[in-house]
Formats: structure tokens, C-alpha cells, sequence
């Protein structure tokens, strides 16, 4: 253990570890407050800033958080390290390479920041996020370049792809339907048609990927499906021979972490190969989804590293080495879900959805977030405007949308499909290729290429509400 | 409130094509648009959900309003009423730990009582307003011969204050009445958790959860009591609670514990 120390002000501040300096430096967040690590004040956390700022980027490979012995995951991040990737940036600082990143930023030299992401581990870019304000996040963001396809190419420049998230209480097969549809009319889907299901069962779970299946075919679009059980649920509708797009699983930057998710490393292998089998691409092979949050490390009591709790923007980093190792199509965080003893209002919400997108970028990931709020969290619209419009202008791979806003199923609030056509029409962006070939073939398009409003008589309008009434 | 549901806004007159999709699902689904935003309309019914779901979380517990309706229901016992080491909102949304533990100087009568029952605001106080006296009535009812302890009215409290109350008045099961996390269209369901031997550092799997009493929408007073002073006599014949005792939901809702 290392301690470090820096003089700010005249007082000098100690640091007894990188975790305790990684854990200072994070910009306040109620979740670190709760697990006794964030900074006792402002001062002391931008004196951790300026430590962190003076740490050589090659120290996370030899100062693990959490400890190589004890945990897979940091197994995973050290044994599959890529010192030729890492090479351009191996000398640096952590405030050094913040200058780095913003250089090459500048200069929108894609390839130099894209090419470091299996040189970096969680740790490097979580260090990096921490002395970068939320604009550094968007522009650094908005120059890396991740593209994944199964049936859609996501993550190409000039995109914003849209989850279509059906969710209904009992998993009504009209009423899940009818959202579907909805969706459809409003351009969304073009990431995936991605259910979470109201009860973790294979019967269930596999009535629903036919049911979604049978809509993509009928259809004919260019998406994909998936539902959202349990790995090990995925795995017995595998078994069974159900139409599996994408196996999906929650996943945590700790094996503890994952552990309490009920998932091992081999289990996530043996069911991407059990999809990858299955040759569902027309336009790719990326067969797995995840979704991952800061703090669900901490609600599981998965949070400890070698020197006592680690904060959970690290902890949610080291998640996407996860991620990452399974060559997904979509990763997500979850950002506003898990209430605000985690992150208190739409400041810290805004935030962490900024860094998160931006860390798991420049690691690697095709990056998506689920812009959402709970009703016991000091969040609103205007907030999630303001996170979804610097998203779109970071190039997000995609976020998730409901009808109007309300998901009746999970009773929370993610954005609705009129915000994502909000987002596209003020910064330019459109869906994915395929898909918007598809919205334009449905004559669901007008002359500019915007999702246009329709009447029920409309021919699409007719055509997709035929699925409702069938 | 004038807000027409958000099912119904388009309905009366002509039939609406697109009440096909309307009437599949209680999703907000076809809800219209104007340029690549929401009508007006529908802005503003949606901001009425979240705006009654964010006053059912802020609204302090009134205690005078509890008594009044236990008083009219019939209720006769006594109401003692108890804080958690969360001093005001604010923390006790950021500190779940503090709601769980009982404030310094709390001082309970101990006794030997078969069940005690504790109204706690949880996350929508205006649950407890609501149903609290109603669903205690409505148990008190089923457990004829039971000894219930004085009722204890907790502020800033979550589900595990319970357990030092209820250990700390000598009962051998301890019931909580919280108010549940609002959804858009539910500010003010209550949660009932059953714990046997209770006692600080009981864990979540040790209860047994009867969730949304809300009545007319959700559970009415009479089947929740009818459900609860059934899981009462099980718990107490197995001397357990949790997951040793089925059939009912035994899963917390996310933000409750």
C-alpha cells in the first residue's frame, strides 16, 4: 500500500491507498457517502484529484483494487491486458493522459483513442473520467468509435439507435404487442426489441422471444430480440431450440458482484456460444447484452477491495471488463434506476451517466444508456433531456425508450420514443442503416428522412396495427 | 383533478383507430404527438403522475391524521410513535442504513405480546394515511385471542425498524405497514412485512411480503388481512418466517428495505 500526499491551500491531504485516492476523487455521489469512502470535503477531494492526476498509468497494472487472487474479474482485466494496445500511452500520467485524450479529440483522430481500448484496464479509465469535466466526457466520447452488428450496424457515426423496451405487468402478448408496435410507428427498435420479463421462467421466456421473433419475421426488420431472463434461463430456451437473438445477463465489476447476480464467467461463455451457434447475423456476430449500474457492487455487499470498499464508478468500470470479454452487441448502464441512497438527484444521475458512457467507449464498449429515474429520486424530464441530448452529442450507441415515458412494469420512468425522435431531429442523427431502410421502405419516413407522424389509415399504420388485431 | 386518464383522453365520438393498441395495455402507448414531442396534453398528465408519485415521498407522516383514522376504524389500542436515526428526508432517502435503526433515545415499554404492529412511512407516507387504519382494523379482526402490543407510529422509517422495536416490546412477531415506492400510477400503495423473532440484523429473506394494499386499485383491507392473519398463524406455528414460508411473494420491491 502506497500512501500519497499533496499540499493544497497549505493544508496537506494523505491518501492511504489508490483505492482511497481513486474513492476521494470521485465527484460526490450519495453512494460513496453511504459506503463511508467519498471525500470529506471539497477540498480534500480535488487534492485527491491532483494525486490521482501525477499516478503513471502502468501503476494499475502492478496496484490492483481488488485483489488478483480473490477475484476473476481482476484475473480477467490483468491476464488479458494488451501491452502493444496500451503501448501509445504507456508512459503517461493519469492528468497526462487526459491531456492525451482531449489532444486526439481535437484533432477527431478516431483511430488513436478507439485503438487503446484493450490496452486499458477499468482502473485507467475510471482514474481518467475522474479528472475530466462532463464536457471532456462528451468530446473525448464522441471521437471513439465502437461498431457492433448482429442484424443492425450500431455505433457508426451519425446514429442514435433506440432499445424498444415492451415491458408489461403480466406479459400480456397483446399488451406487449401493442407497445411493440408503438415503437415501430415512432422509429424505435432499431437496437434490439428488448423485454424484461415479469416472471424469470423458460415457458415464459421462450413465449416471448417467439412472439417477438414472429413480429421481427412478419415484419421483415432489420433488429433483434431479445429477452431479458436470467443467463441460465436463456440457456434452457437455447436448449429448447427458441429463437434466441442475444443472451443477456446483468453483470458487476467484483466476483462477489456476480456471484450475487448468479453469474461465473463460464456460464456467460457457454451460453454466447450456445447463440453464436445458432448464426441468427445477417450483418454481424455479437450475440450477448448486458446492462451494468454504479452501485449495484455496494447493494450486494460486493464492493471490497484490498484496501477496504472502492467507490462504485471504479467498481461499475470494472464491470465492462466483464462485458467486454464476451464481445456484446449492446452494453447499457442503467443510470437513474437504483434509487438515490446511490445517486441522489440529476446532477450526480447526469453525471454518472456521462461517465459511464464515456468509460465503457474508450474500453471497448458499444455504449448505451438507460436514461431513467425512480419517483424517490430528485430527478425529472428536464433532467433527462439534458442527459440524453449530451448523450446523442457524445455518439451514444443507443437508449432504451418505453410508451410515454411510464414502464408499467418495472414502475420507473425511462425516456419515451417521442424523446429519442427529439434527440435524432436537434442533433442529426439517425437510426441504424438497415433500420432506416426498413422505416423508409414502411413509408414511415418523410422527404427528410424523419420519422413522420401517421394517420391510422396510413398503409404502415394499417399494416402494423394488422399485428395488433391478429 | 380534471386530468382525463391517460386511456381515455382520445375516446368519446368517433372510434379511435388506434384505440386497438389503446386497449391492449395500460402502457402509455399511442399517445399522439406534436412534431417529435408529446401534445401538450399528454406532457402534462404524465407530469400530474409524477408530480402526485414525488408529494406521496415528501409528504411528512401525520400522526394526528393516523390516530384520527385508527379512532374512527375502531382501533382501540394504544399508538407510540418512534423515529430513526434519519433526521429529516433528505438523509433518510441517501441513508437507508439510518432508516433502519431506531433514534438514540427511544424508549419502549417492553412486555410479552404475541404480534406487534408498526406503521412506518416509508417511501409514501400518504399510504399510511390512507390504509393503515383500515388494514389494521381488518387484521385486529382475524386474531381473535392474539396480545397485540401498543401500535407504534415510526418516522423515517424502512422495513428492518421492525425488528429492534418490535424486539425491543417483547413480541414474538413483529408486522411493518410501510408506505411502498410510488409508481406513476400507485403513490400510495402500503407493503406488509411479516418477520418472526424479530431482532436487528434479520435479513430480507427472513420476511414474508404482502405487497400493494390499495384499495380499490390494488388489494382490499379484508384480503390482505385475510392473507396476512393466514402467514400470522403459519409463522407462529413454524416459530420462522421468510422463505421457510411459502406461497406468498417473499421478494422486497426494489427501495423498500
Amino acid at each position: 500500500m502506497t500512501v500519497r500526499r499533496t499540499t493544497l491551500g497549505g493544508h496537506t491531504h494523505e491518501f492511504r491507498s489508490l483505492t482511497d485516492v481513486l474513492a476521494k476523487a470521485t465527484p460526490a455521489r450519495s453512494g460513496d457517502v453511504l459506503a463511508g469512502v467519498a471525500a470529506e470535503s471539497q477540498a480534500q477531494r480535488v487534492a485527491a484529484q491532483h494525486v490521482l492526476a501525477d499516478v503513471p498509468l502502468a501503476t494499475f497494472l502492478t496496484e490492483p483494487v481488488v485483489g488478483y487472487d480473490e477475484d476473476d474479474v481482476t484475473r480477467l482485466i490483468l491476464d488479458t491486458h494488451d501491452p502493444a494496445a496500451f503501448a501509445p500511452v504507456s508512459a503517461l500520467t493519469v492528468g497526462e493522459f487526459r491531456d492525451w485524450l482531449l489532444a486526439r479529440a481535437a484533432e477527431r483522430d478516431e483511430a488513436a483513442i478507439s485503438g487503446l481500448a484493450r490496452g486499458l484496464t477499468p482502473e485507467m479509465a475510471a482514474a481518467v473520467s475522474k479528472v475530466m469535466r462532463n464536457a471532456d466526457l462528451v468530446a473525448v466520447a464522441r471521437r471513439t468509435r465502437v461498431v457492433t452488428g448482429l442484424r443492425s450496424t450500431l455505433g457508426l457515426p451519425g446514429r442514435l439507435a433506440s432499445r424498444l423496451q415492451p415491458n408489461h405487468p403480466t406479459d400480456d402478448a397483446v399488451g406487449v404487442t401493442a407497445a411493440i408496435l408503438d415503437g415501430l410507428l415512432h422509429g424505435s427498435g432499431d437496437a434490439v426489441i428488448g423485454i424484461n420479463p415479469a416472471t424469470d421462467s423458460p415457458a415464459q421466456t421462450i413465449a416471448l422471444l417467439e412472439l417477438v421473433d414472429a413480429v421481427i419475421s412478419r415484419y421483415e426488420i432489420p433488429t433483434q430480440s431479445c429477452v431479458l431472463a436470467h443467463v441460465t434461463t436463456t440457456l434452457r430456451a437455447l436448449e429448447a431450440g427458441a429463437p434466441v437473438d442475444l443472451v443477456f445477463q446483468s453483470v458487476a465489476g467484483t466476483q462477489a458482484g456476480n456471484r450475487g447476480f448468479g453469474v461465473t464467467l463460464d456460464l456467460l461463455a457457454e451460453a454466447r456460444a450456445g447463440a453464436l451457434e445458432l448464426g441468427r447475423g445477417t450483418v454481424g456476430a455479437n450475440v450477448t447484452y448486458f446492462e451494468t449500474g454504479q452501485g449495484s457492487a455496494l447493494s450486494a455487499d460486493a464492493h471490497h477491495g484490498v484496501d477496504g470498499p472502492v467507490d462504485q464508478q471504479t467498481l461499475e468500470c470494472r464491470a465492462y471488463a466483464v462485458a467486454r470479454h464476451f464481445d456484446p452487441l449492446l452494453v447499457n448502464t442503467v443510470v437513474g434506476f437504483i434509487g438515490p441512497e446511490y445517486l441522489y438527484d440529476g446532477k450526480q444521475v447526469i453525471r454518472a451517466g456521462l461517465e459511464d458512457h464515456f468509460c465503457g467507449k474508450l474500453l471497448g464498449l458499444p455504449m448505451g444508456v438507460d436514461v431513467c429515474y425512480t419517483n424517490h429520486t430528485d430527478v425529472d424530464g428536464d433532467d433527462t433531456d439534458t442527459l440524453t441530448l449530451l448523450l446523442g452529442a457524445a455518439g451514444c450507441s443507443f437508449v432504451i425508450a418505453v410508451p410515454g415515458s411510464d414502464d408499467v412494469m418495472l414502475h420507473y420512468q425511462s425516456l419515451s420514443f417521442t424523446d429519442v425522435l427529439t434527440a435524432r431531429s436537434v442533433l442529426d442523427l439517425r437510426p441504424a442503416p438497415e433500420f432506416e431502410a426498413w422505416l423508409a421502405m414502411m413509408d414511415l419516413l418523410d422527404d427528410a428522412g424523419h420519422v413522420r407522424e401517421l394517420t391510422p389509415e396510413a398503409p404502415a399504420a394499417r399494416a402494423l396495427l394488422a399485428a395488433a388485431r391478429s | 383533478m380534471t386530468t382525463p386518464d391517460h386511456q381515455n383522453g382520445h375516446c368519446g365520438g368517433e372510434p379511435d383507430p388506434w384505440a386497438v393498441l389503446r386497449d391492449a395495455t395500460r402502457a402509455r402507448v399511442a399517445l399522439g404527438r406534436a412534431g417529435d414531442g408529446l401534445p401538450t396534453s399528454r406532457e402534462l398528465e404524465f407530469r400530474a403522475a409524477h408530480a402526485a408519485a414525488r408529494d406521496a415521498v415528501h409528504t411528512a407522516l401525520d400522526a394526528d391524521r393516523v390516530r384520527t383514522a385508527l379512532t374512527e376504524a375502531g382501533v382501540g389500542l394504544d399508538v407510540l410513535e418512534v423515529h430513526s436515526q434519519a433526521p429529516d428526508r433528505t438523509t433518510y432517502l441517501q441513508r437507508p442504513d439510518l432508516g433502519r435503526r431506531l433514534a438514540p433515545d427511544t424508549e419502549l415499554p417492553g412486555g410479552t405480546y404475541d404480534l406487534a404492529l408498526v406503521l412506518a412511512d416509508g417511501l409514501s407516507p400518504r399510504a399510511v394515511h390512507e390504509h393503515a387504519a383500515g388494514t389494521v382494523a381488518a387484521l385486529l379482526a382475524r386474531l381473535p385471542g392474539w396480545s397485540v402490543a401498543p401500535l407504534v407510529l415510526a418516522h423515517q422509517a424502512r422495513v428492518a425498524l421492525g425488528d429492534p422495536v418490535g424486539e425491543a416490546l417483547g413480541a414474538g412477531i413483529v408486522v411493518v405497514l410501510v408506505g411502498e415506492r410510488p409508481g406513476l400510477s400507485s403513490a400510495d400503495s402500503l407493503g406488509l412485512y411479516l418477520t418472526h423473532g424479530p431482532r436487528p440484523g434479520r435479513a430480507d429473506s427472513e420476511r414474508n411480503c404482502i405487497s400493494n394494499v390499495r384499495p380499490p386499485h390494488g388489494l382490499g383491507y379484508a384480503q390482505a388481512a385475510d392473507t396476512l392473519a393466514g402467514l400470522l398463524q403459519a409463522s407462529r406455528q413454524l416459530g420462522a418466517s421468510g422463505v421457510v414460508l411459502k406461497d406468498e411473494g417473499t421478494t422486497l420491491p426494489p427501495g423498500a428495505g
